[in-house]
Protein backbone atom coordinates (compact mmCIF):
# COMPACT_ATOMS: atom_id res chain seq x y z
CA UNK A 1 0.00 0.00 0.00
CA UNK A 2 1.77 3.37 -1.01
CA UNK A 3 0.93 6.67 1.08
CA UNK A 4 -1.27 8.00 -1.26
CA UNK A 5 -4.19 5.21 -0.79
CA UNK A 6 -2.80 5.14 3.30
CA UNK A 7 -4.01 8.93 3.18
CA UNK A 8 -6.92 8.54 1.46
CA UNK A 9 -7.84 5.54 3.92
CA UNK A 10 -7.40 8.11 6.77
CA UNK A 11 -9.37 10.68 5.51
CA UNK A 12 -12.15 8.24 4.87
CA UNK A 13 -11.81 6.82 8.33
CA UNK A 14 -11.31 10.23 10.19
CA UNK A 15 -14.92 11.55 7.75
CA UNK A 16 -16.64 8.23 8.84
CA UNK A 17 -15.65 8.69 12.38
CA UNK A 18 -16.79 11.99 12.55
CA UNK A 19 -20.18 11.12 10.19
CA UNK A 20 -20.65 8.56 13.09
CA UNK A 21 -20.09 10.74 15.73
CA UNK A 22 -22.38 13.06 14.58
CA UNK A 23 -24.76 10.48 13.77
CA UNK A 24 -24.71 9.55 17.29
CA UNK A 25 -25.57 13.07 18.47
CA UNK A 26 -21.86 13.32 20.11
CA UNK A 27 -21.46 16.62 17.80
CA UNK A 28 -24.23 18.60 18.40
CA UNK A 29 -22.53 21.41 20.53
CA UNK A 30 -19.54 21.47 18.37
CA UNK A 31 -22.03 21.85 15.38
CA UNK A 32 -23.95 24.63 16.88
CA UNK A 33 -20.85 26.27 17.73
CA UNK A 34 -19.67 26.29 14.22
CA UNK A 35 -23.20 27.24 12.58
CA UNK A 36 -23.27 30.27 15.25
CA UNK A 37 -20.03 31.34 13.71
CA UNK A 38 -21.15 30.57 9.78
CA UNK A 39 -24.25 32.61 10.28
CA UNK A 40 -22.22 35.62 12.03
CA UNK A 41 -19.83 35.65 9.18
CA UNK A 42 -22.47 34.67 7.02
CA UNK A 43 -24.56 38.24 8.10
CA UNK A 44 -21.44 40.05 8.51
CA UNK A 45 -20.75 39.37 4.44
CA UNK A 46 -24.45 39.94 3.94
CA UNK A 47 -24.86 43.48 5.63
CA UNK A 48 -21.36 44.79 4.14
CA UNK A 49 -22.82 43.52 0.57
CA UNK A 50 -26.13 45.13 0.92
CA UNK A 51 -24.36 48.64 2.06
CA UNK A 52 -22.45 48.55 -0.75
CA UNK A 53 -25.33 47.18 -3.24
CA UNK A 54 -26.91 50.26 -1.97
CA UNK A 55 -24.38 53.41 -2.22
CA UNK A 56 -23.57 51.73 -5.55
CA UNK A 57 -27.22 51.89 -6.71
CA UNK A 58 -28.66 54.64 -4.70
CA UNK A 59 -28.02 57.38 -6.99
CA UNK A 60 -30.10 55.53 -9.82
CA UNK A 61 -32.58 55.25 -7.00
CA UNK A 62 -32.24 59.33 -6.34
CA UNK A 63 -33.02 60.12 -9.60
CA UNK A 64 -36.12 57.55 -10.54
CA UNK A 65 -37.55 58.77 -6.91
CA UNK A 66 -37.38 62.61 -7.87
CA UNK A 67 -39.07 61.69 -11.26
CA UNK A 68 -41.90 59.48 -9.58
CA UNK A 69 -41.93 62.57 -6.78
CA UNK A 70 -42.55 65.11 -9.85
CA UNK A 71 -44.85 62.87 -11.55
CA UNK A 72 -47.06 62.37 -8.33
CA UNK A 73 -47.14 65.89 -7.67
CA UNK A 74 -48.02 66.87 -11.01
CA UNK A 75 -51.03 64.48 -10.79
CA UNK A 76 -52.10 65.89 -7.12
CA UNK A 77 -52.36 69.54 -8.52
CA UNK A 78 -54.51 67.76 -11.19
CA UNK A 79 -56.79 66.33 -9.00
CA UNK A 80 -56.59 69.47 -6.87
CA UNK A 81 -57.23 71.77 -9.90
CA UNK A 82 -60.12 68.56 -10.63
CA UNK A 83 -61.28 68.82 -7.10
CA UNK A 84 -61.81 72.54 -7.09
CA UNK A 85 -63.64 72.39 -10.55
CA UNK A 86 -65.93 69.97 -9.21
CA UNK A 87 -66.60 72.24 -5.87
CA UNK A 88 -67.82 75.19 -8.24
CA UNK A 89 -69.77 73.05 -10.60
CA UNK A 90 -71.99 71.68 -7.25
CA UNK A 91 -71.94 75.24 -6.19
CA UNK A 92 -73.37 76.41 -9.41
CA UNK A 93 -75.56 73.46 -9.14
CA UNK A 94 -76.94 74.08 -5.87
CA UNK A 95 -77.54 77.95 -7.12
CA UNK A 96 -79.48 76.82 -10.00
CA UNK A 97 -81.64 74.30 -8.55
CA UNK A 98 -82.45 77.30 -6.02
CA UNK A 99 -83.11 79.19 -8.98
CA UNK A 100 -85.12 76.73 -11.00
CA UNK A 101 -87.49 76.33 -7.39
CA UNK A 102 -87.85 79.93 -7.73
CA UNK A 103 -89.18 80.34 -10.92
CA UNK A 104 -91.23 76.66 -10.81
CA UNK A 105 -92.95 78.40 -7.78
CA UNK A 106 -93.08 82.05 -9.93
CA UNK A 107 -94.68 80.55 -12.66
CA UNK A 108 -96.24 83.95 -13.82
CA UNK A 109 -92.50 85.24 -14.89
CA UNK A 110 -90.38 84.03 -17.83
CA UNK A 111 -86.42 84.24 -16.48
CA UNK A 112 -83.76 83.85 -17.98
CA UNK A 113 -80.45 82.81 -16.11
CA UNK A 114 -76.90 85.25 -16.21
CA UNK A 115 -73.73 84.74 -14.53
CA UNK A 116 -72.35 87.73 -12.86
CA UNK A 117 -68.72 88.78 -14.83
CA UNK A 118 -67.54 91.89 -13.19
CA UNK A 119 -68.53 94.94 -11.31
CA UNK A 120 -68.52 98.58 -12.16
CA UNK A 121 -65.17 99.87 -12.11
CA UNK A 122 -65.91 102.92 -9.62
CA UNK A 123 -66.50 102.59 -6.19
CA UNK A 124 -69.12 105.40 -6.36
CA UNK A 125 -71.62 102.69 -8.08
CA UNK A 126 -72.81 100.17 -7.39
CA UNK A 127 -73.94 97.77 -10.75
CA UNK A 128 -72.99 94.48 -11.96
CA UNK A 129 -72.68 93.32 -15.46
CA UNK A 130 -73.96 89.80 -16.77
CA UNK A 131 -73.56 87.63 -18.88
CA UNK A 132 -76.66 88.17 -21.38
CA UNK A 133 -77.84 90.75 -23.45
CA UNK A 134 -79.69 91.62 -26.26
CA UNK A 135 -78.83 88.40 -28.46
CA UNK A 136 -81.32 86.83 -25.40
CA UNK A 137 -83.91 89.05 -26.22
CA UNK A 138 -82.41 91.43 -22.48
CA UNK A 139 -83.99 94.66 -22.68
CA UNK A 140 -83.55 97.79 -20.65
CA UNK A 141 -85.44 98.29 -17.22
CA UNK A 142 -85.83 94.44 -16.97
CA UNK A 143 -85.76 93.44 -13.10
CA UNK A 144 -83.32 91.33 -12.03
CA UNK A 145 -83.94 88.65 -9.17
CA UNK A 146 -82.33 85.75 -7.39
CA UNK A 147 -84.36 83.07 -5.44
CA UNK A 148 -83.94 85.32 -2.40
CA UNK A 149 -85.27 88.82 -3.68
CA UNK A 150 -85.23 91.50 -5.63
CA UNK A 151 -81.30 92.31 -7.30
CA UNK A 152 -82.04 95.29 -9.41
CA UNK A 153 -82.76 96.64 -13.08
CA UNK A 154 -81.12 96.35 -16.72
CA UNK A 155 -79.61 99.83 -16.91
CA UNK A 156 -77.72 99.29 -20.20
CA UNK A 157 -77.26 96.36 -22.65
CA UNK A 158 -74.91 95.46 -25.72
CA UNK A 159 -75.40 92.40 -27.39
CA UNK A 160 -73.99 89.21 -25.23
CA UNK A 161 -73.81 91.67 -21.63
CA UNK A 162 -76.04 93.92 -20.13
CA UNK A 163 -75.27 96.08 -16.59
CA UNK A 164 -77.62 95.96 -13.91
CA UNK A 165 -78.20 98.67 -11.09
CA UNK A 166 -78.70 97.25 -8.20
CA UNK A 167 -80.92 97.88 -5.27
CA UNK A 168 -78.32 99.32 -3.43
CA UNK A 169 -76.77 101.62 -5.83
CA UNK A 170 -76.43 105.57 -4.08
CA UNK A 171 -79.28 106.35 -7.07
CA UNK A 172 -81.27 103.67 -6.41
CA UNK A 173 -85.19 104.51 -5.60
CA UNK A 174 -87.94 101.98 -5.72
CA UNK A 175 -91.50 102.25 -4.47
CA UNK A 176 -92.31 99.51 -2.06
CA UNK A 177 -94.59 97.96 0.10
CA UNK A 178 -94.76 97.23 3.91
CA UNK A 179 -96.77 93.85 3.97
CA UNK A 180 -97.57 93.76 7.52
CA UNK A 181 -97.85 97.92 8.02
CA UNK A 182 -100.33 97.82 4.84
CA UNK A 183 -98.66 100.92 3.75
CA UNK A 184 -96.31 102.59 1.22
CA UNK A 185 -92.38 103.62 1.08
CA UNK A 186 -89.89 104.19 -0.70
CA UNK A 187 -86.11 102.29 -0.71
CA UNK A 188 -82.96 104.12 -1.25
CA UNK A 189 -79.16 102.87 -1.47
CA UNK A 190 -76.37 104.33 0.22
CA UNK A 191 -72.52 104.44 -0.54
CA UNK A 192 -72.05 101.69 2.04
CA UNK A 193 -74.16 99.16 0.07
CA UNK A 194 -76.80 99.29 2.67
CA UNK A 195 -80.33 100.25 1.74
CA UNK A 196 -83.02 101.89 3.81
CA UNK A 197 -86.48 103.11 3.85
CA UNK A 198 -87.74 106.49 3.66
CA UNK A 199 -91.17 108.31 3.75
CA UNK A 200 -93.38 105.72 5.36
CA UNK A 201 -96.28 107.44 6.48
CA UNK A 202 -96.16 108.58 10.69
CA UNK A 203 -99.70 106.62 11.08
CA UNK A 204 -98.23 103.61 9.61
CA UNK A 205 -96.84 101.06 12.87
CA UNK A 206 -93.89 99.43 11.40
CA UNK A 207 -92.21 96.80 13.26
CA UNK A 208 -88.75 94.97 13.19
CA UNK A 209 -88.84 91.98 11.26
CA UNK A 210 -91.72 93.29 8.98
CA UNK A 211 -91.53 91.98 5.19
CA UNK A 212 -91.19 94.34 2.27
CA UNK A 213 -91.79 94.00 -0.99
CA UNK A 214 -91.64 95.62 -4.62
CA UNK A 215 -95.38 97.77 -4.55
CA UNK A 216 -95.39 97.81 -8.74
CA UNK A 217 -96.31 101.52 -8.55
CA UNK A 218 -94.54 103.76 -11.15
CA UNK A 219 -94.32 100.57 -13.44
CA UNK A 220 -90.56 100.30 -12.87
CA UNK A 221 -91.08 96.86 -11.26
CA UNK A 222 -93.86 94.17 -10.84
CA UNK A 223 -95.38 93.84 -7.26
CA UNK A 224 -94.66 91.16 -4.74
CA UNK A 225 -90.89 90.81 -5.45
CA UNK A 226 -89.35 90.14 -1.89
CA UNK A 227 -86.44 92.95 -1.01
CA UNK A 228 -85.88 92.33 2.66
CA UNK A 229 -87.08 93.14 6.42
CA UNK A 230 -87.50 95.71 8.65
CA UNK A 231 -84.03 96.33 11.28
CA UNK A 232 -84.70 99.27 13.18
CA UNK A 233 -87.01 101.99 12.78
CA UNK A 234 -86.82 105.81 13.65
CA UNK A 235 -89.67 107.69 14.14
CA UNK A 236 -89.51 111.67 15.45
CA UNK A 237 -92.19 113.41 16.01
CA UNK A 238 -91.11 116.98 13.81
CA UNK A 239 -90.52 115.04 10.38
CA UNK A 240 -92.64 114.26 8.12
CA UNK A 241 -91.85 110.55 7.38
CA UNK A 242 -90.57 107.56 8.92
CA UNK A 243 -87.48 106.13 8.22
CA UNK A 244 -86.28 102.50 8.70
CA UNK A 245 -82.90 100.22 7.91
CA UNK A 246 -83.20 96.84 6.38
CA UNK A 247 -81.57 94.01 5.91
CA UNK A 248 -81.84 92.78 2.32
CA UNK A 249 -82.74 89.37 1.28
CA UNK A 250 -80.43 89.05 -1.46
CA UNK A 251 -76.13 88.62 -0.52
CA UNK A 252 -74.91 91.48 -2.53
CA UNK A 253 -71.39 90.59 -1.91
CA UNK A 254 -71.84 86.73 -3.25
CA UNK A 255 -74.18 87.89 -6.21
CA UNK A 256 -73.27 84.76 -8.67
CA UNK A 257 -75.91 83.86 -11.09
CA UNK A 258 -78.25 86.00 -11.27
CA UNK A 259 -82.69 85.37 -13.14
CA UNK A 260 -83.76 88.27 -15.61
CA UNK A 261 -87.45 88.89 -15.36
CA UNK A 262 -88.16 88.65 -19.36
CA UNK A 263 -91.63 89.00 -19.77
CA UNK A 264 -92.03 92.02 -17.88
CA UNK A 265 -91.84 95.64 -19.77
CA UNK A 266 -91.36 98.85 -17.66
CA UNK A 267 -93.45 101.24 -17.89
CA UNK A 268 -92.45 105.15 -18.51
CA UNK A 269 -94.79 107.47 -16.66
CA UNK A 270 -92.88 110.25 -17.19
CA UNK A 271 -95.31 111.96 -19.86
CA UNK A 272 -97.89 111.34 -17.76
CA UNK A 273 -96.05 113.27 -14.44
CA UNK A 274 -97.63 117.09 -14.29
CA UNK A 275 -94.31 119.41 -15.46
CA UNK A 276 -93.71 122.04 -13.29
CA UNK A 277 -93.72 124.85 -15.36
CA UNK A 278 -96.65 126.34 -16.91
CA UNK B 1 -47.41 101.78 -33.93
CA UNK B 2 -45.70 100.43 -30.39
CA UNK B 3 -48.06 102.38 -28.81
CA UNK B 4 -50.66 99.61 -29.83
CA UNK B 5 -49.65 98.00 -26.66
CA UNK B 6 -52.31 100.48 -25.03
CA UNK B 7 -55.10 98.58 -26.26
CA UNK B 8 -54.18 94.88 -24.51
CA UNK B 9 -52.69 96.57 -21.83
CA UNK B 10 -55.24 98.98 -21.14
CA UNK B 11 -58.02 95.88 -21.91
CA UNK B 12 -56.72 93.33 -19.31
CA UNK B 13 -56.75 96.05 -16.77
CA UNK B 14 -60.44 97.30 -17.45
CA UNK B 15 -61.18 93.96 -17.22
CA UNK B 16 -59.08 92.96 -13.61
CA UNK B 17 -60.58 96.13 -12.59
CA UNK B 18 -63.98 94.84 -13.07
CA UNK B 19 -63.60 91.36 -11.84
CA UNK B 20 -60.76 91.32 -9.62
CA UNK B 21 -59.78 94.79 -8.33
CA UNK B 22 -63.29 95.62 -7.60
CA UNK B 23 -63.85 92.75 -5.00
CA UNK B 24 -60.68 93.47 -3.14
CA UNK B 25 -62.66 96.37 -0.86
CA UNK B 26 -61.31 98.20 2.29
CA UNK B 27 -64.64 99.27 3.51
CA UNK B 28 -66.62 100.39 0.56
CA UNK B 29 -63.34 101.56 -1.21
CA UNK B 30 -61.32 99.94 -3.82
CA UNK B 31 -57.63 100.60 -5.52
CA UNK B 32 -58.10 102.16 -9.88
CA UNK B 33 -56.29 100.26 -11.36
CA UNK B 34 -56.74 102.40 -14.33
CA UNK B 35 -55.68 105.59 -12.86
CA UNK B 36 -52.12 103.70 -11.87
CA UNK B 37 -51.36 102.53 -15.06
CA UNK B 38 -51.66 106.04 -16.34
CA UNK B 39 -50.11 107.86 -13.51
CA UNK B 40 -46.73 105.05 -14.16
CA UNK B 41 -47.21 105.31 -17.62
CA UNK B 42 -47.10 109.35 -17.63
CA UNK B 43 -44.34 109.63 -15.09
CA UNK B 44 -41.76 107.79 -17.44
CA UNK B 45 -39.09 109.94 -19.23
CA UNK B 46 -39.14 108.49 -22.52
CA UNK B 47 -42.95 108.27 -22.73
CA UNK B 48 -44.80 110.73 -25.49
CA UNK B 49 -47.85 109.17 -25.43
CA UNK B 50 -49.53 109.25 -21.99
CA UNK B 51 -52.12 111.57 -23.66
CA UNK B 52 -53.42 108.73 -25.81
CA UNK B 53 -53.19 106.26 -23.62
CA UNK B 54 -55.75 107.96 -21.52
CA UNK B 55 -58.23 108.57 -24.06
CA UNK B 56 -57.74 104.99 -24.94
CA UNK B 57 -58.54 104.38 -21.27
CA UNK B 58 -62.02 106.56 -21.01
CA UNK B 59 -63.08 104.96 -23.73
CA UNK B 60 -62.70 101.69 -22.54
CA UNK B 61 -63.99 102.40 -19.08
CA UNK B 62 -66.64 104.24 -19.99
CA UNK B 63 -67.45 101.55 -22.20
CA UNK B 64 -68.29 99.34 -19.20
CA UNK B 65 -69.05 101.91 -16.57
CA UNK B 66 -72.05 103.74 -15.71
CA UNK B 67 -70.13 106.54 -14.30
CA UNK B 68 -70.71 109.84 -16.28
CA UNK B 69 -68.12 110.54 -19.17
CA UNK B 70 -66.65 114.01 -17.92
CA UNK B 71 -65.87 112.52 -14.81
CA UNK B 72 -63.71 110.06 -16.52
CA UNK B 73 -62.13 112.24 -18.81
CA UNK B 74 -61.60 114.95 -16.83
CA UNK B 75 -60.18 112.83 -14.31
CA UNK B 76 -57.99 110.67 -16.04
CA UNK B 77 -57.01 113.94 -18.67
CA UNK B 78 -56.00 115.65 -14.88
CA UNK B 79 -54.10 112.49 -13.54
CA UNK B 80 -51.88 112.29 -17.02
CA UNK B 81 -51.26 116.36 -17.05
CA UNK B 82 -50.06 116.03 -12.92
CA UNK B 83 -47.83 113.27 -13.60
CA UNK B 84 -46.28 115.27 -16.77
CA UNK B 85 -45.60 118.21 -14.88
CA UNK B 86 -44.30 116.11 -11.94
CA UNK B 87 -42.22 114.00 -14.08
CA UNK B 88 -40.26 117.77 -15.14
CA UNK B 89 -39.42 118.71 -11.73
CA UNK B 90 -39.04 115.62 -9.67
CA UNK B 91 -37.98 113.56 -12.49
CA UNK B 92 -34.94 112.08 -9.46
CA UNK B 93 -36.87 110.97 -6.97
CA UNK B 94 -39.67 108.72 -9.45
CA UNK B 95 -41.50 106.72 -6.48
CA UNK B 96 -41.98 110.32 -5.17
CA UNK B 97 -43.83 111.68 -7.81
CA UNK B 98 -45.64 108.66 -8.12
CA UNK B 99 -47.21 108.45 -4.89
CA UNK B 100 -48.03 112.51 -5.22
CA UNK B 101 -49.68 111.88 -8.05
CA UNK B 102 -51.27 109.01 -7.48
CA UNK B 103 -52.48 110.86 -3.92
CA UNK B 104 -53.46 113.67 -5.58
CA UNK B 105 -55.26 112.57 -8.60
CA UNK B 106 -57.32 110.26 -6.17
CA UNK B 107 -58.38 113.14 -4.46
CA UNK B 108 -59.07 115.01 -7.62
CA UNK B 109 -60.67 112.12 -9.33
CA UNK B 110 -62.89 111.39 -6.34
CA UNK B 111 -64.21 115.38 -5.31
CA UNK B 112 -64.72 115.60 -8.97
CA UNK B 113 -67.03 112.10 -9.30
CA UNK B 114 -68.77 113.06 -5.86
CA UNK B 115 -69.24 116.58 -7.38
CA UNK B 116 -70.83 115.98 -10.80
CA UNK B 117 -73.24 112.85 -8.98
CA UNK B 118 -74.35 114.64 -6.78
CA UNK B 119 -75.70 117.66 -9.45
CA UNK B 120 -76.60 114.33 -11.36
CA UNK B 121 -78.94 113.75 -8.14
CA UNK B 122 -77.13 110.72 -6.36
CA UNK B 123 -77.55 111.95 -2.88
CA UNK B 124 -74.13 111.50 -1.58
CA UNK B 125 -73.03 112.57 1.86
CA UNK B 126 -69.69 114.00 1.89
CA UNK B 127 -68.47 112.51 5.10
CA UNK B 128 -69.15 109.28 3.74
CA UNK B 129 -67.81 109.64 0.72
CA UNK B 130 -64.52 110.74 2.16
CA UNK B 131 -64.44 107.85 4.85
CA UNK B 132 -65.80 104.71 3.03
CA UNK B 133 -64.50 105.74 -0.39
CA UNK B 134 -61.69 108.12 -1.07
CA UNK B 135 -59.58 107.31 2.08
CA UNK B 136 -59.64 103.30 1.87
CA UNK B 137 -59.37 103.84 -2.05
CA UNK B 138 -56.39 106.30 -1.28
CA UNK B 139 -54.51 103.78 1.03
CA UNK B 140 -55.29 100.72 -1.49
CA UNK B 141 -53.91 102.83 -4.56
CA UNK B 142 -50.82 104.13 -2.84
CA UNK B 143 -50.21 100.43 -1.94
CA UNK B 144 -50.18 99.44 -5.73
CA UNK B 145 -48.51 102.15 -6.83
CA UNK B 146 -44.79 100.57 -6.12
CA UNK B 147 -45.43 97.31 -8.11
CA UNK B 148 -47.47 99.31 -11.23
CA UNK B 149 -45.39 101.66 -11.15
CA UNK B 150 -41.85 99.17 -11.92
CA UNK B 151 -44.07 97.31 -14.21
CA UNK B 152 -44.55 100.28 -16.05
CA UNK B 153 -41.07 101.12 -15.95
CA UNK B 154 -40.41 98.05 -17.61
CA UNK B 155 -42.69 98.52 -20.18
CA UNK B 156 -41.33 101.49 -20.81
CA UNK B 157 -38.12 100.35 -21.34
CA UNK B 158 -39.41 97.51 -23.54
CA UNK B 159 -41.16 99.94 -25.57
CA UNK B 160 -38.64 102.96 -26.21
CA UNK B 161 -35.22 100.95 -25.92
CA UNK B 162 -32.50 103.13 -24.60
CA UNK B 163 -30.18 103.31 -27.40
CA UNK B 164 -33.09 104.47 -29.84
CA UNK B 165 -33.95 107.45 -27.81
CA UNK B 166 -30.14 108.17 -27.65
Amino acid sequence: MNSRSLQTTIVFLIMGGILALALGGYLGSASRQFGDVLIDIQTWVSTRFLGFQDFVTAPRDIVSLRQRNAELETQVSQLQAQLIEMQQRVNETEILAALVDFSRTNPESTYKAATVIGRDPSPFLHYIIINRGSNDDIRRGMPVVTNQGLVGRIDAVIADAARVQLITDPASAINVYLQNADTSAVLFGSVTGDISLDMISQNAVVDAGDLILTSGLGGGFPSDLIIGKVITIRTLEFELFQQATIQPAVDFTRLEIVLVITNFRPVDISPLVPSTSP
Amino acid sequence: MRNIVAFPLLGLAVILQSSIVSEMRLLSGYADLILLILAAWALQERVDSAWHWAAVACLMVGYISSMPWPILVIGYLAVVFMARILQRRVWQAPLLAMFSVVFLGTLFMHLLSFAILRILGTPFLFDDVMGLITLPGLLLNMLFSIPVYAFMRSLAHWVYPFEEYE
